[in-house]
């Protein structure tokens, strides 16, 4: 893809957006759900969500919603990250350095497959 | 917290929490007066003055539930071991403004960190919110409002790649170019110190 460098080019890139959407909306919306609390921030959340936004940058994942949620309750386990695939059950990992956030985004929300060593009952 | 681009990060998660609408962060660096301003504005629900009390000061409270965190009193402690302080102006259903103000160059003043990565948070992860970040370093002024990029986009997500990739350029490149200016000024007096 080109480089955008205006907002002009924004234009052209939601063109494409909404042609690639027609084809992914049957697989169901992907949600990454980041804890970004004050403990979540202190523990390193940041540096977690940046390495899910590079990764999603990087292999050009598209249809993919990041968001970012107050303290989930969990403090021991932050920085904490939950991904959502259609219909399936929210599945929380916990102490997700970016290094494990890059193989939750390859393995689970690429691959489809849970990273079950970082999940954590709830 | 290490970094006060990361206490920013936090309290601005606050107006998120106040269910804001606009939400406005400020950064000013002001070399010739040594002093560096952060402010966060917003229109959330806003404070009376006893929590206002409450939040700035957690060791006084009666709060039995975890909704009011440590957040601000640590940012206010850090402000004011570097002959600096925090104000927090606050209006139930009108919005809330917080100051806090740094000794620049106070041996103890925490470095700002990464502001780029902050904001760029903020932006992707709370969409529903309309952010502008402005960063001043003496005459040089970056201006963010993400209003803009909304308004091409027309609902197409800020997580699409190659729109993360434009906003996280504008912003690394605006920040850079504060920052740099900054330096520009300051050689003078770092030449002074060595002669």
């Amino acid at each position: 893809m080109d480089k955008v460098k205006s907002l002009e080019d924004l234009k052209r890139l939601r063109e494409e957006a909404l042609e690639k959407r027609r084809v992914k909306t049957a697989t169901g919306e992907v949600q990454v759900i980041v804890g970004m609390g004050t403990v979540g921030i202190a523990a390193g959340a940041r540096d977690t969500l940046k390495a899910i936004l590079e990764y999603i940058e990087a292999e050009n994942l598209t249809g993919i919603v990041v968001r970012q949620t107050g303290n989930i309750g969990m403090d021991s386990f932050e920085p904490i990250v939950q991904v959502v695939i259609g219909d399936n059950p929210k599945v929380t990992y916990g102490k997700v350095t970016p290094d494990a956030a890059r193989r939750i985004m390859k393995e689970h929300v690429a691959g489809g497959k849970i990273v079950k060593e970082h999940v954590i009952e709830s | 917290m290490r970094e006060l681009a990361l206490h920013l990060l936090d309290i601005a998660h606050n107006s998120v929490s106040a269910h804001a609408r606009n939400i406005t962060l400020s950064v000013e660096e002001d070399i010739q007066a040594d002093r560096l301003r952060i402010m966060v504005e917003d229109d959330g629900k806003g404070m009376d003055a006893a929590t206002v009390q409450q939040v700035s000061d957690p060791f006084v409270t009666s709060r039995v539930t975890r909704s009011v965190g440590l957040g601000i009193p640590l940012l206010k402690a850090a402000a004011e071991a570097c002959d600096g302080g925090m104000t927090i102006q606050s209006t139930p259903g009108v919005g809330t403004r917080i100051e806090v103000d740094f000794r620049r160059s106070h041996i103890d003043r925490m470095p700002l960190g990464n502001l780029a990565d902050t904001i760029l948070s903020l932006v992707v992860g709370c969409p529903e919110v309309h952010w502008v970040f402005r960063y001043r370093v003496g005459e040089f002024l970056f201006e963010f409002d993400d209003a803009l990029i909304k308004k091409e986009l027309e609902g197409i997500p800020l997580t699409e790649p190659g729109v993360l990739a434009y906003i996280r350029n504008v912003l690394e490149a605006g920040v850079r170019d504060a920052q740099r200016s900054a330096l520009t000024m300051e050689l003078p007096l770092s030449g002074e110190k060595n002669g």
